[in-house]
């Protein structure tokens, strides 16, 4: 066994804030602040009504964030489970409440804010999953036993997710989910095989198990010109306002497409867009680039850490957080089928600004505590 | 811990792969994005231009219609309007009647603009009316400061000075119906009026012009946000027309005397037409003011048809007026020459059947001359089944009929001239040689129509040369007289020259079917052809008892017709005349053409070219109207 080096006794808590990884805030506030300067813009030059409430609610979810990263490490892997069956029962909690009558509903009204729970379920699965693997061996990872127990992890709230019905979100835990199963140690065989499964049953899904809507926003995909002013009509007007943004951009508050309104959702989902037609190809790819910088952050921390559970996790919220960047910008480039996903830390919403942070506060918790020992 | 171990390092080569994969995304989404935006980048940058640039279409002023003396037929009145946009009244309904006070407007026009304004957008101007006098105008003007949201423009309306005498040559403009709406934008402009009828339709696209462009940046909703760009808009083409006004309106008011005939004047040897005109007509100034239900129910109603130009869809039994072609016909194919005689006894029996020459007691013995002269029908039916029925079409087409002669009228209609293959193919029956000689006198199946006719005329007169009709001055049709003139038509002259005898005498030799219509000024004599157009078969009974046209209802009596050319010698000038149900064409029909030819050549318009430069000194550029 390893010995223990430097941490004999519980350092303070003003040590352990010397000690946060004050790059990655800074870059997790530049990011932001990009978003605060794009919702500005969405509002036509106007702190109102976004760009205000995004910046109190980040400055309440940074605060959020560092209590959490302050935490022990080892008190969360000792919460993670409780946390996971209280995330599954939130959406029980939601999915009954949405039968009583209030429609197809995905958050819980806390007066405060909307909770959304799916939201803290992709944080809550990739702990639940990094628990279960910390004790494994490789051994262990190639026998199949040894995984049903992390696939049902994963499959109870997908199912649950897939009934609010959310397609993206529960897509977007099972990839979550296959990243940590690859990081642990799983065969490549079984990804193989899970592609071959997957091919199979496209046909089956697109029979039985997708709604209208989603059928027709893979159809409208792959042929956004068909119909470009229905279902189409996001796409098109997306790809017009990034491709007449050029290289230089219209300029800060310019962007006619957003400002006249042509550009739907433009301070949620399509806000990407506003901004590189703003900023043109230069602002964009240093988004891109700060977003980079941000998952090299995240990867050098889970390389540094010495448990399972801290590489895990580490590794596995960045990658979770990376999917939502990736999933967003491609959708908004006509890349992949529209699919409802914000573009976290600049997208409008309270949830999801808290879920991020939370879930950056987790990783830096897992830096902070990299020596220390969670279990055993 | 071994185990451990070999953990970390698949843990470490993995991790490796999984920030690989991240920054091979990255690099996928900033490829995309410098696609998007560099090579992609002006394509975009259209569309969204388009997006946000609303493109204002500026009416174009439409192009004006004169005759071969630039005399206006067409022009484009101002029209003021008042309008109100409610977006800057702080009530319509109070604003509309402050107006009320100053100018004179109905309830239910105030209703109207209430019921619109509910409809449409906040910044839309509404028509609140139009055709406003200049006082209107000034009163709303002076008064602008309590009437908030109303302001007055001038728009244009067409207006045609010489009234019914060009309603159906230059015919009228009309909203743009749904079916007329294709690419060009100025279709869709609120109040834009588009060619309904005649000239007006037919070069509609060169007379509508280009419309002027005013860039406006506009919101998702279509708020105007600001001017970026104005281009103005092109006037249309001024058409030039060959006919002489005044001629054109004399005619008109000789027409009038009928209660439904039409007539052509053309000049022989170019085909330039002087004058086309079909009574009764109606006021296209009545069209373009918005035209009344009861006035249009009217038109409609008229049994003599009053919306139709019948001077070139107009389509009669040509009557006698076809007996030159059938007598060139048998000159051509020499079943007769000029010293052929016949015996005109009354009739002619053609097996058991009997056909009547339309002179009771016979005309005795004629030849072709005479047979033209006193319009003899015996001669005609001698001659009529050895010559054959396709020698007579032949000849009937080279001279003009049976077929549309690319006149630039789009009412145009083709007439008729039958042969065995037609008959056989549209009634499918085979010719009988009865059929025969009743076609030989224009009747039976013959048809044509007055322009046609004329054209037949010119070419008898013109020393034998295919011209065809023209009415636009300015080379906007194709079917105007080639440089080098008109082609020779395979014709014999002496027997052109013998016709022209017999047409000679028909008018001014003692016995001539049309010696009343004599004009005494030999310089302005002129010759023609009477014709009685059968519109019901004459019964046995009817001949016998002695019935007398004038006393069936109108609908069943004859047509008159008249084809005529002057002067005598060197004919310049050809005619047609149909009098519909005018009983008979040497009393209805040739003194008619007898005004018309001593009026045409007194006015002498072939004398003079086109004037077609809209300014500057005349015949500059002039097209010589008269060839040879």
């Amino acid at each position: 066994m390893r010995r223990s080096i430097s941490i004999h006794s519980e350092p303070s808590v003003l040590e352990k804030i010397r000690h946060l990884n004050w790059g990655l805030i800074f870059l997790i506030i530049a990011v932001s602040s990009i978003g605060f300067a794009a919702l500005y813009s969405a509002a036509g030059g106007s702190l109102s009504p976004w760009a205000s409430k995004q910046i109190v609610r980040f400055c309440i979810a940074t605060f959020g964030m560092i209590i959490v990263a302050l935490i022990d490490l080892k008190w969360w892997f000792r919460l993670t489970w409780p946390l996971y069956f209280l995330g599954l029962f939130l959406l029980l909690v939601v999915e009954i409440m949405g039968h009583i009558g209030m429609g197809a509903q995905r958050w819980i009204d806390l007066g405060f804010m909307k909770l959304q729970p799916s939201e803290l379920m992709k944080i809550v699965v990739v702990m639940a999953l990094a628990r279960y693997f910390h004790s494994s061996t490789i051994e262990d990872m190639r026998r199949l036993p040894f995984l049903v127990i992390p696939t049902l992890i994963i499959i109870a709230p997908v199912m649950l997710v897939l009934l609010q019905p959310d397609l993206g979100t529960s897509l977007m835990i099972v990839m979550a989910g296959a990243a940590m199963f690859f990081m642990a140690g799983a065969s490549i065989w079984l990804y193989i095989g899970a592609a071959v499964l997957i091919a199979a049953s496209i046909p089956l899904a697109w029979n039985f198990a997708l709604h209208a809507y989603q059928k027709q926003r893979i159809l409208t995909f792959l042929n956004p010109e068909s119909d470009p002013l229905g279902s189409g009509y996001h796409i098109t007007q997306s790809k017009i306002a990034l491709g007449s943004g050029g290289l230089k951009g219209k300029g800060f508050l310019e962007g006619t497409q957003s400002r006249l309104n042509f550009l739907p959702e433009k301070q949620t989902d399509f806000i990407f867009t506003l901004w590189a037609e703003e900023q043109g190809l230069f602002g964009g790819l240093v988004l891109l680039g700060l977003f980079g910088l941000i998952f090299f952050y995240g990867l050098w921390i889970s390389l540094r850490c010495r448990q399972n559970f801290a590489r895990f996790l580490a590794l596995g919220l960045t990658v979770n957080f990376s999917l939502y960047v990736f999933i967003n910008i491609a959708m908004v480039m006509g890349l992949i089928p529209v699919v409802g996903a914000p573009l976290p830390l600049i997208s409008y919403g309270g949830t999801s600004m808290l879920a991020v942070l939370i879930g950056f506060g987790l990783v830096m918790s897992c830096s902070l505590h990299h020596d220390s020992k969670v279990s055993r | 811990m071994k185990k451990n171990q070999d953990h970390v390092r698949v843990f470490t080569r993995r991790a490796f792969v999984i920030g690989g994969l991240q920054g091979a995304l990255l690099g996928v989404l900033g490829t995309r994005l410098a696609w998007l935006q560099v090579s992609q980048g002006s394509r975009y940058k259209t569309l969204s231009d388009k997006n946000r640039i609303n493109i204002k279409v500026l009416s174009p002023q439409r192009g004006e219609v004169v005759d071969r003396f630039g005399v206006p037929l067409a022009v484009n009145t101002q029209n003021f309007r008042a309008l109100i946009i409610p977006e800057q009244a702080n009530s319509v309904e109070d604003s509309l009647r402050s107006l009320q006070k100053i100018m004179d407007i109905s309830e239910k026009e105030i209703q109207k603009v209430l019921k619109q304004a509910k409809k449409t957008a906040k910044f839309v101007p509404i028509e609140i009316k139009d055709d406003l006098s200049w006082e209107d105008v000034a009163r709303v003007e002076v008064n602008l400061p309590d009437l908030p949201g109303l302001s007055t423009d001038v728009g244009e309306r067409r207006s045609y000075p010489f009234g019914e005498a060009t309603a159906h040559l230059v015919g009228y403009v009309g909203a743009v119906s749904k079916k007329d709406i294709g690419d060009d934008p100025v279709l869709s402009l609120p109040g834009f009026k588009i060619g309904k009828t005649g000239i007006e339709k037919r070069f509609d696209l060169d007379m509508r012009g280009k419309a002027g462009q005013s860039e406006v940046e506009v919101n998702v909703v279509g708020r105007e946000v600001r001017e970026l760009n104005k281009k103005k808009s092109r006037s249309g083409r001024r058409v030039v027309l060959t006919v002489d006004g005044e001629l054109q309106r004399f005619t008109q008011n000789r027409l009038s005397q009928e209660k439904s005939a039409s007539a052509v004047i053309m000049d022989a040897h170019s085909g330039a037409v002087y004058a086309l005109a079909s009574f009764p007509s109606f006021d296209p100034n009545a069209f373009t003011s918005g035209l009344s239900a009861a006035l249009w129910e009217e038109l409609l109603a008229n049994p003599a048809h009053p919306l139709t130009n019948k001077a070139i869809s107009g389509q009669y039994p040509p009557a006698s007026t076809f007996k030159m072609v059938s007598l060139l016909a048998a000159l051509q194919s020499k079943t007769v020459n000029s010293k052929t005689t016949v015996f005109c006894k009354g009739y002619y029996e053609y097996g058991r059947d009997r056909f009547h020459c339309w002179k009771r007691g016979g005309h005795g013995w004629v030849d072709g001359r005479k047979a033209l002269q006193v319009s003899c029908d015996s001669y005609f039916y001698e001659l009529a089944t050895e010559v054959g029925i396709d020698k007579i079409a032949q000849v009937a087409r080279m001279m003009g009929l049976g077929s549309k002669l690319d006149f630039e009228l789009k009412e145009e209609r083709p007439g008729l001239v039958p042969d065995k293959s037609w008959k056989l193919g549209q009634i499918g029956k085979k010719w009988q040689p009865g059929e025969s000689i009743v076609a030989s006198i224009g009747q039976g199946y013959v048809q044509a129509t007055p322009l046609q006719l004329a054209v037949m005329t010119a070419r008898f007169v013109n020393g034998g040369y295919a011209v065809k009709p023209w009415v636009t001055a300015d080379g906007l049709a194709e079917n105007i007289m080639p440089a080098d003139g008109w082609p020779k038509l395979d014709v014999n002259s002496p027997h052109l020259k013998m016709i022209k005898e017999g047409m000679d005498r028909v008018v001014n030799h003692e016995k001539g079917t049309a010696y009343g219509s004599k004009i005494e000024d030999e310089l302005f004599a002129f010759g023609g052809k009477t014709g009685t157009g059968q519109v019901q078969r004459i019964t046995m009974q009817q001949r016998q008892s002695g019935v007398k046209n004038e006393e069936l209802a109108w609908k069943s009596r004859h047509h008159a017709l008249f084809v005529g050319y002057a002067p005598l010698k060197n004919p310049r000038y050809v005619c047609s005349v149909v009098v519909e149900h005018g009983i008979g064409g040497s009393r209805a029909a040739a003194p008619l053409a007898r005004d018309l030819l001593l009026e045409t050549q007194k006015r002498d318009p072939g004398s003079t070219p086109v004037h077609i430069q809209e300014t500057g000194p005349a015949g500059k550029v002039g097209f010589k109207g008269a060839g040879r």
